[in-house]
């Protein structure tokens, strides 16, 4: 996986090879955000392939979840055009974006606390569960045979993670790690065709971290989808992501292979700081 | 994949549930026919099964939805107002019992209640938390003063103004009010063990989560509402029937906070719940008549010491499920269901 070939596309980026000749799954152009005078995102220009692994890196307060929160729609933009595998989501609200394809984890946990294991994950498939109101309330066999469906599906989905067995559990009692796998497992219901994921192993030790790696690509290689993820531990960006940009003060530094990435002397100074007598 | 265990059937399951009701509906009648339950206590029964939907249909709203509305007297009273109202003019209209009308005046009462909930709902759920009470709070005041003051801005009689709206056939007996309950519970419950329930319980636990997953937060916050008043709206239609007079200051802010305290007692998001604390606070209320005023002293007492040993209500937001129990008998190691008390 690592030393995926990127090459050119147009508008200044890159994505893997394999991913030429289809459309790219996210084309951001020019994205910006104001906060009153603050200017907390400025022209930021991304294109993620189809099925590429991509990685957002930047030290703290760069605008990494700012980013996520636009291209959610959680804030709408001030400037710039985000397009979802070729359509426009300027007047598209949260949810419409979910439909459309984007689905989401959160930096600090937002699972449905109350609820169980397996309830997290069929909210995740709201959409695709059919049946009006009526036909719940009445119990008539469209119920029955969609709830069959979805129940199955989500367990397959919680299989990812070998959390089948907690399917009745509530998800608040559920340790960290689990509550994180758990919140994958619900995004992915939304059968999305790009996966964010802010900061996936954020509290992992490292071989829960190594594992989680494995659990990426699978996903990445079974569902074909696209997966975009703010990192801070960086085993993980470069050992997984083919395409990285690094943000500092709102601004893309660098885009590139994490080699390249490693070698980049803005990246170095960002991280670092600047060497007395550069 | 996971069921090593013995499972009763969904349809045994309903077959069940549905036996035990029509046995407990069969046995109190005929007590009642036999006259072993006299017409005062079956009048409190037929009070207890108004308050159960009362309080379970709040409970979709407070429950189950996570938000504070205080005005459901204010739907009770427009569901019993337009319920007796419809039925006695239809009554006289057709020529036929007013008894007769009853299904299709409770279903009329539930519309109208949540045409109500709907136009409130809109504006009010985009408020959260304090400013959801106080403006669904000054929606009950606006109905109570409009009921009461009506008839002299239309200049004929409608609803009687603060003298009430008397006259109302007594169409409520145990066995219509007993069938609805049920009916009431059945279709709260199979909503919210449904794709919409769970949306609805979505957004109580995490609003920008349940977004962020698909659920369109205002139209199932503004669902829920609705359903609630539909429900409430046929609860007051009962009400109606089972006391012969709608009297407008009943519907006052203390009825609205009777029912709140029933589903806070009983546990926010317990059906369980719901129904025993409306049928504990409805006894207690008829054996403390002679108290009057006084009794709203030991509601609060009552309450007081309910939030300092049990902050989530009686029954936290457990619910019983008779063949969940009869699986834990036939299976040694089934996994015990959590009751949610334990949240940080």
């Amino acid at each position: 996986m690592n030393g995926t070939r990127l090459v050119d596309f147009p508008s200044h980026s890159k994505i893997p090879e394999r991913d030429i000749g289809v459309r790219p799954i996210l084309e951001v152009n020019g994205l910006g955000i104001d906060f009153g005078g603050l200017t907390a995102v400025e022209d930021f220009t991304l294109t993620i392939g189809r099925t590429e692994i991509a990685g957002l890196i930047g030290p703290n307060g760069a605008g990494k979840t700012t980013i996520f929160n636009l291209l959610t729609k959680v804030y709408q933009p001030t400037r710039g055009a985000i397009l979802l595998d070729g359509k426009d989501t300027a007047n598209m609200t949260t949810v419409q974006v979910c439909h459309a394809g984007i689905a989401r984890t959160f930096q600090n946990i937002r699972l449905f606390q109350d609820m169980s294991v397996m309830d997290n994950v069929l909210v995740g498939m709201h959409q695709s569960i059919k049946g009006s109101l009526a036909s719940a309330m009445l119990r008539l066999p469209v119920y029955w045979k969609e709830e069959k469906r979805a129940r199955q599906e989500a367990l397959e989905l919680l299989s990812i993670f070998h959390m089948q067995d907690m399917a009745g559990a509530q998800a608040g009692s559920l340790p960290y790690g689990a509550q994180r796998r758990l919140e994958i497992v619900r995004a992915l219901a939304t059968h999305p065709k790009i996966l964010l994921l802010d900061e996936p192993a954020a509290g992992m030790n490292p071989s829960e971290t190594g594992e989680l790696m494995e659990n990426i690509r699978e996903i990445n290689r079974r569902f074909g989808i696209a997966i975009m993820l703010i990192e801070h531990d960086m085993s993980l960006v470069m050992g997984i992501c083919e395409g990285i940009a690094v943000l500092n003060y709102g601004r893309i530094i660098a885009k590139g292979t994490p080699k390249e990435i490693q070698r980049n002397p803005e990246v170095i100074e960002a991280y670092l700081g600047k060497g007395r007598g550069d | 994949m996971r069921d090593k265990y013995k499972r009763i059937p969904i349809p045994v399951r309903y077959l069940i549930n549905a036996l035990l009701c029509a046995a407990f509906l069969v046995i109190v009648q005929s007590f009642i026919s036999g006259g072993s339950i006299s017409r005062y206590q079956s009048g409190i029964l037929v009070q207890i099964g108004v308050y159960i939907i009362m309080a379970v249909s709040l409970n979709i709203a407070t429950g189950y939805l996570g938000q504070l509305p205080l005005g459901h007297a204010g739907f009770m009273s427009i569901g019993g107002y337009s319920c007796a109202i419809f039925m006695m003019r239809l009554a006289d209209k057709m020529g036929v019992e007013t008894a007769d009308l009853l299904i299709p005046g409770l279903i009329f009462g539930g519309c109208v209640t949540a045409l109500f909930g709907l136009i409130i709902g809109i504006p009010a759920l985009r408020l959260k938390g304090d400013y959801l009470a106080i403006v669904t709070l000054g929606f009950a005041e606006i109905i109570r003063v409009f009921m009461l003051n009506i008839d002299s801005l239309l200049g004929f009689k409608f609803t009687g103004g603060a003298g009430g709206l008397t006259g109302i056939p007594r169409y409520s007996n145990f066995l219509n009010v007993f069938i609805s309950v049920i009916l009431v519970c059945f279709f709260v419950h199979t909503m919210m063990k449904s794709r919409h329930g769970r949306a609805i319980l979505a957004i109580r636990d995490n609003e920008i989560a349940a977004e962020a997953s698909g659920v369109n937060i205002s139209y199932y916050k503004t669902l829920a509402f609705v359903i609630s008043a539909f429900f409430a709206g046929i609860g007051g239609g009962l009400y109606a029937g089972s006391i012969g007079v709608m009297d407008p200051t009943k519907f006052g802010f203390m009825e609205s906070i009777e029912i709140l305290v029933m589903v806070v007692l009983g546990g926010m998001g317990s059906m369980l719940g719901s129904i025993s604390a409306a049928t504990v606070i409805t006894v207690v209320n008829q054996v403390l008549t002679s108290l009057s005023e006084y009794r709203m002293v030991i509601y609060a007492l009552l309450l007081i010491v309910v939030m300092m040993f049990r902050p989530k209500g009686l029954f936290g937001t457990y619910d019983f499920s008779l063949s969940h129990v009869m699986e834990r008998l036939f299976n040694r190691d089934f996994p015990k269901r959590k009751s949610k008390g334990a949240r940080k």
